[in-house]
């Protein structure tokens, strides 16, 4: 009967003790393999579904494997206990887990069947049909929306925004709950009213919660050991006074929202 | 119960005054008492000792110095300098002896002495000669035990050559009868005794003595009285003269008599607390459940509106100021291992009464804010956590953590009430428990815990399998052969086994041998009148009057055992890529590691360390051998034990292997009996001695290299846990807390980015219960970045009141060895993204 566990997907890392990803403490599952190409994308080995050799200072490091959902699930089991005290549990994230659908589908059923609650950090840019298979078997759908503008959209991420907005209506819909989360890129969609824009449409939508993600830097010494280029090194991390009157934007709208995760 | 209320309380300006005042100067330490205690030794020689003790004590009492400092509120000062320490010769005296004119230099806990201090020392110090409980100790301890500690295997120098102390007395009897009321108990007892019983002059002296220190102590607080009203008629400032007078009153009826109010009962708990350590240098005297028995009193007060909430913060603000007003001199290698000026005056808040039912009331949440307000080392602040701890408790406690003070230690109740019992104490009393010094858990008023009697390094065991018990050349523990002869894993692990049980039973010994000379040369009848049954049995703490008797010491390195076996396990037999000849050549040249000449410095080093003389020819010799070494690349093996799976990882295989090694220390030690009736149980922690001891330990099979620190506590080896908090927290949990009944330690570290908000704070007290599900014991948190660290390092001058929880305590960074400040910042740092 639990057949399904033995789905067989590609994953980059497992992070225990995420405290950002959704509610309480989880594990957060990185799933390979991303449609876009975000210019800030702190997870640059996430991008490609290739596993791939990364040179770093400690020396070659591969990053992606193959697993099951049984293998991952049992790691993720390791820490019942704190799901158990924090209202916590699962998180799918990547790269872009609906590109593995079989996959995540087996890990949100083999969660719930254990008892542990789950969420996904989605673009929700695949067809709609796909996400409405998965959307019972997840509790906490947080969703990116970078940008309202389809061009200023491409420009940054690669391809634009078109099917994510429309797919965002019916998720947001039938969801359990829905968030929407704005990493906020200065020189991209810092100003008031490319954040005003998003707001309103999170309000439109009757989102459960808006969340501003201030945008960081840590992930920029692994586009060197994977040979690339990080386009976005001149800019610097907004600061708190600027993370608080863009959030004084977004309260404008009805949506509950919050900086972070 | 209105915890908001108390949260509201802002800090008053006088704990501002009071605290910059304390901090002015460095530390100083005072001939008063010593000079004082030889001479009333002098007058009694021939009397009995516990005789002896209590004139002494009541002389010193009579004598000592006092002052009241500008504006406090609580009285009574063991120095006349703040922060200062006094000189306890007849435990030993020869390191201050040698020491003397280097203690200001130093760099662990460096005091001032002045030289009138320096002159009036030297002057008594011949005297004690023959005389300290530290020779008579040495006297009666084996050659064999002599020669494991010189060979630092263990080290019982805590007691060795200072007081016991590691005890809470019964605050609550003071305060409710006072000593007015225990000596009336001693006269009943005395009353009873026939001159013809067997044990009649025993009883006789004890009790004598007894009734001697609480009279003794009731001048003491007159001296104070006096004093207070002298001021009063001198003083200009009409609030301030008020406030003397208040002060005379007080100590005119406590601890004489049971306190009547809030504010009587922090000056009698001041006395107890102050008096006991001035009797004896044993450290670790721990107010225990202050939130417990103070409650009755503030109560009454606060019903009645007699007291307001601000004044009552106000008053325990100052108490836990006072915990601060005096420090421990210690000899400098000990400086380095309990460093701070650790006085370890551990005070808990929380938990369950006696009969099973949630404790916490408003002082629990006063204690967490004075320890906010005053935010210092002193008392070393602990909570205790169950199932039914009301959540915004922890919550408060959790944003104490935020603050990145160190505080609070985290004790887990449904670990420790059972593992009490286990030792023999009844429900009731297992549920009252509170914690002494670093870690170990004690029913107030009935025990005496000889906790932290020695550290047991479980390294050097590990090094003695590849000597086949030879240290330097000489056959220190039993013979387990020629290690390159081994066969299977499991010969390798007995023989370790072997030299574990053989040091292990060599450690009873010291301790029994410190046990008995404490007994005979420094019993403690003020301290006894406070411990339950004492009066009854007629004999002091020392002797065997606790209703509990245990003796706790502690070993370390769990951690890099556990990776050290599996390492040994997996390369030499289930791979057998490695042979233990290889392994054993690697080790003695540190995995190859530094070049020829490092290596041999320090191996030379560590010969030199162990007493060993060594010729040109051994350093010629030791010098080829290394080259050899690093031409030959020892560092392969290390490459493979880098890539091997470790403890702290949440990995059941090392876990389960790390839980059995804990046994092999935990478990003989049960087994064996002390001089005062009871029992030994193993704790395992090291405070900071990881540090210095970890500097006499060559190279460990785990691939730690010689003389580094060794892992910390329970805790997983520095930087070996990669997998986050709850891995390491789910690996610690599955050793067996409860039979390491005299505590265990786990620390970990947090940036702050983790505890963030109202959500960070609830996640952060979901992983305290989640851990404390799984049968964790303790855990403590740093909260700091390693940048700070780094610039306090550079700038200790604007760093003076960091504090940093350095296993079990929290202690001034800038005040900490460069060491230890390097092992405190290379810990792993727990961070959430």
């Amino acid at each position: 009967m639990t057949n399904y566990l033995e789905t067989k997907g590609r994953i980059f890392d497992i992070q225990r003790y995420s405290v950002h990803d959704g509610p309480g403490i989880r594990t957060i599952v990185f799933l390979k393999g991303c449609l876009f190409r975000c210019k800030w994308c702190c997870n640059p080995e996430s991008q490609e579904f290739e596993i791939q050799t990364m040179k770093t200072e400690q020396g070659e490091k591969v990053t992606g494997r193959d697993v099951t959902a049984r293998e991952v699930l049992e790691e993720v089991r390791q820490d019942m206990s704190y799901y158990r005290r924090s209202r916590g549990g699962m998180t799918l994230s990547g790269g872009e887990s609906l590109l593995q659908p079989a996959f995540a589908k087996a890990m949100f059923m083999g969660a719930h069947q254990m008892g542990i609650n789950t969420a996904i950090e989605t673009t929700g840019a695949v067809k709609m049909d796909i996400i409405s298979d998965l959307l019972p078997h997840i509790d906490y759908f947080l969703m990116d929306i970078k940008h309202m503008n389809p061009e200023k959209h491409k420009e940054f991420t690669s391809r634009d925004n078109r099917l994510a907005l429309e797919n965002a209506k019916t998720i947001a819909k039938q969801a359990n709950y829905y968030a929407v989360r704005i990493p906020v890129i200065p020189g991209f969609n810092d100003t008031p009213e490319e954040i005003a824009a998003i707001a309103q449409y999170a309000q439109e939508l009757s989102a459960d919660r808006l969340h501003l993600l201030p945008y960081h830097r840590l992930g920029a010494d692994k586009y060197a050991s994977l040979g690339r280029t990080y386009e976005l090194s001149e800019i610097l991390p907004p600061d708190e006074s600027k993370m608080a009157a863009l959030l004084r934007v977004a309260q404008e709208f009805k949506t509950p929202c919050q900086i972070g995760g | 119960m209105n915890h908001q209320a108390i949260e509201e309380i802002q800090k008053s300006q006088r704990i501002d005054q009071l605290k910059e005042d304390m901090f002015r100067g460095i530390p100083e330490i005072e001939s008063a008492r010593a000079v004082l205690l030889t001479e009333s030794y002098m007058q009694t020689e021939g009397l009995p000792m516990i005789k002896r003790r209590s004139a002494a004590f009541r002389h010193i009492l009579e004598k000592l110095p006092i002052i009241i400092r500008y504006n406090e509120l609580i009285v009574g000062s063991p120095t006349l300098k703040s922060r200062g320490c006094q000189v306890y010769p007849e435990y030993s005296y020869e390191w201050l002896e040698q020491e003397l004119d280097t203690m200001e230099t130093r760099a662990a806990d460096p005091f001032h002495v002045s030289e009138q201090t320096k002159k009036e020392l030297r002057a008594i110090f011949p005297y004690w000669k023959g005389k300290t409980s530290s020779e008579l100790a040495n006297s009666y301890m084996s050659e064999e035990a002599k020669l494991a500690i010189e060979h630092n295997i263990f080290t019982p120098g805590n007691y060795y050559y200072n007081g016991v102390g590691h005890v809470t007395v019964n605050y609550g009897e003071v305060l409710e009868i006072g000593y007015e009321g225990i000596r009336a108990k001693a006269e009943a007892a005395l009353k009873k005794l026939n001159q013809f019983d067997a044990d009649y002059c025993a009883r006789c002296a004890f009790l004598e003595s007894v009734i001697e220190s609480c009279n003794a102590v009731i001048t003491y607080a007159n001296r104070y009285a006096e004093l207070a009203k002298k001021e009063a008629e001198s003083c200009a400032d009409a609030k301030r003269k008020e406030e003397l007078l208040t002060i005379a009153k007080n100590c005119e009826r406590v601890p004489a008599k049971g306190a009547t109010s809030f504010y009587e009962a922090c000056q009698s708990f001041w006395f107890v607390q102050m008096l006991i350590q001035v009797e004896s240098s044993g450290h670790s005297i721990s107010p225990g459940r202050f939130d417990q028995y103070m409650y009755p009193y503030f109560k009454k007060d606060f019903d009645n509106g007699k007291i307001t909430l601000e004044f009552a913060q106000e008053l325990v603000d100052c108490v836990w100021l006072k915990l601060n007003d005096f420090c421990k001199a210690r000899d400098v290698a000990s400086a380095e291992g309990f460093a701070g000026y650790g006085l370890f005056q551990n005070l808990i808040a929380g938990g369950q009464t006696k009969d099973g039912q949630d404790a916490t009331n408003e002082l629990s949440y006063m204690s967490i804010q004075a320890t906010m307000h005053v935010f210092l080392p002193q008392p070393s602040f602990s909570v205790r956590v169950w199932n039914g701890s009301p959540q915004s408790f922890l919550l408060k406690a959790a944003e104490l953590t935020r603050t990145g003070i160190g505080f609070p230690a985290y004790y887990n109740d449904e670990v420790i009430i059972p593992a009490l019992i286990n030792r023999g104490l009844t429900i009731q009393d297992a549920r009252d428990y509170n914690i002494i010094g670093c870690v170990e858990p004690q029913k107030s008023g009935k025990t005496d815990g000889w906790h932290d009697a020695a550290f047991f390094n479980m390294c050097r065991p590990m090094e003695l399998v590849f000597s086949g018990g030879k240290d330097g050349g000489k056959q220190i523990s039993v013979d387990t052969g020629d290690v390159t002869k081994m066969t299977t894993f499991d010969e390798f692990y007995d023989a370790y086994k072997a030299h574990m049980n053989y040091m292990i039973e060599l450690m009873v010994n010291a301790d029994n041998a410190i046990d008995m000379a404490h007994a005979e040369r420094c019993p403690l009848p003020y301290l006894s009148s406070m411990i339950e049954d004492c009066i009854g049995k007629g004999k002091s703490v020392q002797e065997g009057g606790a209703v509990y008797n245990f003796t706790g010491p502690q070993g370390f390195g769990i951690a890099n055992m556990a990776d050290a076996l599996y390492a040994i396990k997996k390369l030499v037999f289930e791979e057998k890529s490695v042979t233990l000849a290889e392994y054993k050549q690697a080790l003695e040249q540190n995995f190859g590691q530094g070049n020829a000449e490092e290596i041999t410095t320090a191996v030379v080093k560590q010969l030199a360390a162990q007493g060993v003389e060594i010729t040109e020819e051994d350093i010629a010799s030791i010098y080829k051998q290394a080259s050899a070494g690093v031409q030959k690349g020892g560092s392969s093996l290390l490459k493979k034990i880098e890539a091997l799976p470790k403890f702290g990882n949440d990995i059941d295989e090392i876990d389960q292997l790390a839980r059995d090694v804990a046994y092999t220390y935990t478990r003989p030690l049960e087994q064996y009996k002390n001089p005062r009736g009871g029992q030994y149980q193993a704790g395992l922690y090291p405070v900071s001695a990881n540090v210095p001891l970890g500097a006499q330990t060559g190279a460990t099979p785990d691939g730690r290299l010689a003389f580094t620190p060794i892992a910390d506590g329970v805790s997983p080896a520095a930087g070996r846990d990669v997998k986050g908090p709850t891995a390491a927290a789910n690996s610690v949990s599955k050793l067996d807390h409860s039979i390491a009944s005299n505590g265990t330690l786990y620390n970990m570290k947090f940036h702050p980015s983790a505890l963030k908000g109202l959500e960070g704070l609830e996640n952060f007290v979901a992983l305290i219960r989640a851990f404390f599900d799984q049968k964790g014991s303790h855990v403590q948190f740093n909260v700091v970045s390693r940048e700070t660290l780094y610039d306090a390092q550079q700038h200790p001058e604007n760093y003076k009141n960091l504090v940093v929880r350095v296993a079990g305590y929290s202690a001034l960074f800038t005040s900490l060895s460069r060491s230890l400040q390097d092992d405190i910042i290379n810990r792993t740092e727990q961070s959430a993204f």
